[in-house]
């Protein structure tokens, strides 16, 4: 290709950059340790990445309808502790519908302000992150919770079981996808999702009721949330109180990186799976090359960054801009 | 002007895309104290032109002069430092400062510490605005004026470089007609300063009026520069389009059905009053008036985006209440609204996506979207239209203006609604594809649809309606049936001149 100009050349690295680095990552961490690769590696990753995975899905609707949902991680701290309290009390047949009851109403609290009220997103969601943690220390008194008899309990099967020799947090995480993916890409509501993030107004004009729409993203979101806090806690069958603190950057890290826009109306479920992916990875590698857990924080924000760069640079078709 | 070397010479420029060959040695030369015409459809190059000459693209050949100075342009600052000023068609000012800080952004006057001399920046500023006779202040907020008077703080912004040569791109597209005649007023003013202008635009009516020479551009090369004197508007249009255009009055033949939407008395706060009409299937009714006269209110209050302060509407003879435009969708009524790219489509959406939007919900085999009736639907439509585009996965935003257009009509003629409304159904259409929606305006009047039809533009009221309704301020004028109107009665009209006669 030697005709293609800087533009093009700009334009297909800011389109492939995340593969490409991805790929320069892999490469690098194959060479510099040989267990990266290794099934049981590879499983790991995948199998630790689940409940971030499984709180991307829902955020990826979030995103794609225009809007950010900054209140995950808190919200799954709170899930995660309000089923191993009920856990011991009225029994994990009736905790954990009482907990997916509890965080729906979380997330149709939001969705009606950001839906119904208008009101913008990020202040909602980074308020929620604040009061729900709140939440959580008020229902806990500040305790770490833990389930009394850890042997003797089913709870443990979503986090800890395995099904055809799948971990079953894998299992969830890859039919939540599915089951998400369809509803995203297939049905009427999926479409109002990228209609309304595309062009809100334009959907309101074409007799979408937007404020319908996000209210149900963010329901959905909760959902999602609910799911990964039953991960969690039954993975561990105790928590402190800021189990998810933080998790919402991975989240939106994972989905950005996907390729969902921040400015809503473009994104799939499965190039978010695709994110959560490269996410898990480049964390776990390096972990393998020795470095120490706290740089991830660091990473990660690099990782947003970037992706979010490439985002822009793609849609000017060039890696810089000559205005300012 | 002989013997003069123009203000700015583009000579051969060639810019490709990949695939097309965008702009093909394309030149034009501009005296100074001329007004030049650029003209050409949608498409024809005359943006890209422009943007080469802002230096936001590199031609690949050709080059720009200057005062007799080749010049590289490499961005539009630099090329605001040669004294080549752009007046966008859409604003870019900061509607919280003052006119001065925004005439002066980025170049305020200073005093040392880096503090402001408001002082001198109030006086130069208001020294500009005097040269314009505006009726706003250096210290004015912008967002309190008018879009004509921001225009008009563009045009001050312009004035403080020392400019060769002005680019006006479509600047009367949101202007009233008093807004225009100041305009007019400073455009001629530049013009007795020596400065050479281009203008963009449309709008015959106007280029008729200011200009001095036409040039006109087709496919991206270069058609020919006429003399605006020695010429008419069928020439231009046959040197644009390579066809004439057909603008005559139109009124239908063939017989009115019943009346399917009938208002009696609708108010809307102080947007509307006491508005009354009928249209019948089968008959185009126009509404023509002034920007802010109320009539894009009427049309979105029938949609259901507003609440009606008084009055009822009638459907087929019987009163319904629209609540909001999924209810107004459900019950018959359907609206192209005005801001095409801002509330009728999702750019970034496919052509099939987009047309079948609002009818998604129903258009599903279970619990997903049915696709095949989908594309059946595009397909159908895609021919009926005659909207060009290579398939129906294409992204609406890559589409021209008038094929945008086509998808958004053919959005509710798929769901076959009682009454169609229009708002402005031309904007920032090319003439070839202006006739097109027009003739299709027409055509779906003939298979029985009640149309209304809302614009600023005389000469398509006046083609494609059956009847008239004049507003003015709020209120209904008039109604003509077209054979009897005339443009002088038309424009005493929605002036207010006949305020006190009786309404019709």
């Amino acid at each position: 290709m030697a005709s293609m100009s800087k533009a093009d050349i700009g334009r297909f690295l800011a389109r492939q950059g995340i593969l490409i680095a991805f790929a320069v990552f892999i490469i690098g961490f194959t060479l510099a340790n040989e267990r990266f690769l290794s099934p049981d590696n590879v499983m790991g990753v995948v199998r630790s990445s689940a409940i971030l995975g499984v709180m991307a899905l829902g955020v990826t609707f979030v995103v794609i309808s225009g809007n950010l949902d900054l209140s995950v991680g808190s919200m799954m701290s709170f899930s995660t502790i309000v089923v191993l309290d009920l856990h011991d009390k009225i029994g994990p047949a009736l905790a954990i519908p009482a907990m997916f009851a509890m965080t729906l109403c979380l997330g149709a609290f939001i969705g009606f302000l950001v839906g119904y009220l208008k009101l913008n997103s990020l202040i909602v969601t980074l308020g929620m992150l604040s009061a729900i943690h709140g939440l959580t220390l008020t229902y806990s008194g500040g305790q770490n919770m833990d389930i009394v008899d850890k042997e003797g309990t089913w709870f443990a099967v979503f986090g800890q079981g395995s099904a055809l020799g799948i971990p079953v947090p894998i299992l969830i995480f890859v039919l939540l996808a599915a089951l998400l993916g369809i509803i995203l890409a297939k049905t009427p509501f999926g479409r109002t999702v990228y209609a309304v993030g595309g062009n809100g107004t334009a959907a309101t004009f074409s007799g979408i009721k937007r404020a319908r729409v996000v209210f149900l993203c963010y329901v959905m979101s909760a959902f999602c949330v609910a799911v990964a806090g039953l991960i969690q806690a039954s993975r561990s069958l105790g928590s402190q109180n800021t189990v998810g603190q933080g998790l919402e950057l991975d989240v939106l890290a994972a989905v950005i990186l996907g390729g969902a826009s921040l400015l809503g109306g473009s994104g799939t479920i499965f190039k978010t799976v695709i994110g959560v992916l490269i996410l898990g990875f480049i964390q776990n590698g390096l972990l393998l090359v020795g470095l120490q857990f706290y740089v991830q924080f660091v990473v990660t924000w690099v990782i947003i960054i970037l992706a979010v760069w490439l985002d822009i640079a793609a849609k000017r078709g060039k890696l810089w801009s000559n205005i300012a | 002007m002989t013997g003069q070397p123009p203000a700015l010479r583009l000579e051969g420029i060639v810019k490709t895309f990949p695939g097309v060959r965008a702009l093909d040695g394309v030149s034009l030369s501009v005296m100074p104290g001329e007004v030049h015409a650029l003209m050409g459809e949608n498409g024809a190059g005359k943006s890209t032109l422009m943007k080469v000459l802002g230096g936001i693209y590199q031609p690949e050949e050709g080059q720009i002069i200057v005062a007799e100075m080749p010049t590289v342009m490499t961005s539009p600052l630099q090329a605001k430092s040669k004294g080549i000023v752009f007046i966008h068609q859409e604003l870019s000012l900061a509607e919280e400062l003052s006119v001065a800080e925004n005439i002066y952004l980025g170049e305020l006057p200073q005093l040392s510490f880096g503090r402001v001399d408001w002082a001198k920046l109030y006086t130069q500023t208001d020294a500009i605005l005097e040269k314009l006779k505006v009726g706003f202040s250096a210290k004015t907020i912008v967002g309190d004026l008018s879009i004509a008077n921001q225009q008009m703080v563009e045009i001050a912004r312009a004035l403080t470089v020392d400019a060769k040569a002005v680019i006006f791109d479509e600047p009367t597209a949101s202007l009233t007609d008093a807004e225009k005649v100041v305009l007019f007023d400073v455009i001629s003013d530049l013009k007795s300063q020596g400065v050479g202008i281009i203008y963009i635009s449309h709008r015959m009516e106007e280029i008729f009026k200011i200009t001095d020479r036409i040039s006109v551009l087709r496919d991206g090369s270069y058609r020919g520069t006429l003399e605006t004197r020695n010429t008419n508007e069928e020439e231009v249009t046959q040197l644009m389009i390579g066809r004439a255009l057909d603008l005559s009055r139109n009124a239908s033949h063939h017989e009115m059905g019943n009346v399917a939407l009938e208002v009696r008395g609708l108010s809307c706060g102080d947007l509307f009053k006491d508005v009354s009409f009928e249209v019948r299937r089968g008959e185009v009714l126009g509404f023509y008036g002034l920007v802010g006269a109320g009539r894009t209110e009427i049309v979105e209050t029938l949609f259901g985006l507003r609440n009606p302060s008084a009055g009822t509407i009638l459907l087929d003879g019987e009163e319904v209440h629209v609540s909001s435009p999924a209810d107004a969708i459900s019950k018959g009524i359907s609206l192209v609204p005005e801001d095409r790219k801002g509330q009728g489509l999702v750019l970034g959406m496919n052509c099939r996506d987009n047309m079948t939007l609002p009818q998604v919900g129903d258009l599903s085999s279970g619990p997903f979207v049915a696709t095949g009736a989908e594309t059946e639907i595009f397909d159908k439509y895609k021919d009926k239209l005659d909207i060009r585009t290579p398939g129906w996965k294409q992204t609406v935003g890559n589409l021209s203006g008038g094929n945008q257009q086509k998808i958004v009509i053919g959005k509710w003629l798929s769901m076959h609604p009682k009454v169609l409304m229009v708002d402005e159904p031309t904007r920032g259409i090319d003439v070839g594809s202006k006739s097109e929606i027009h003739n299709l305006i027409r055509e779906l009047a003939a298979q029985g649809y009640a149309v209304i039809v809302v614009s600023s533009e005389m000469p398509e009221v006046l083609h494609v309606s059956d009847r008239i309704v004049a507003m003015f301020s709020g209120k209904v004028m008039r109604t003509f049936a077209s054979q009897e109107v005339t443009e002088e009665s038309l424009i005493q009209a929605i002036s207010g001149i006949t305020a006190t006669d009786k309404v019709a």
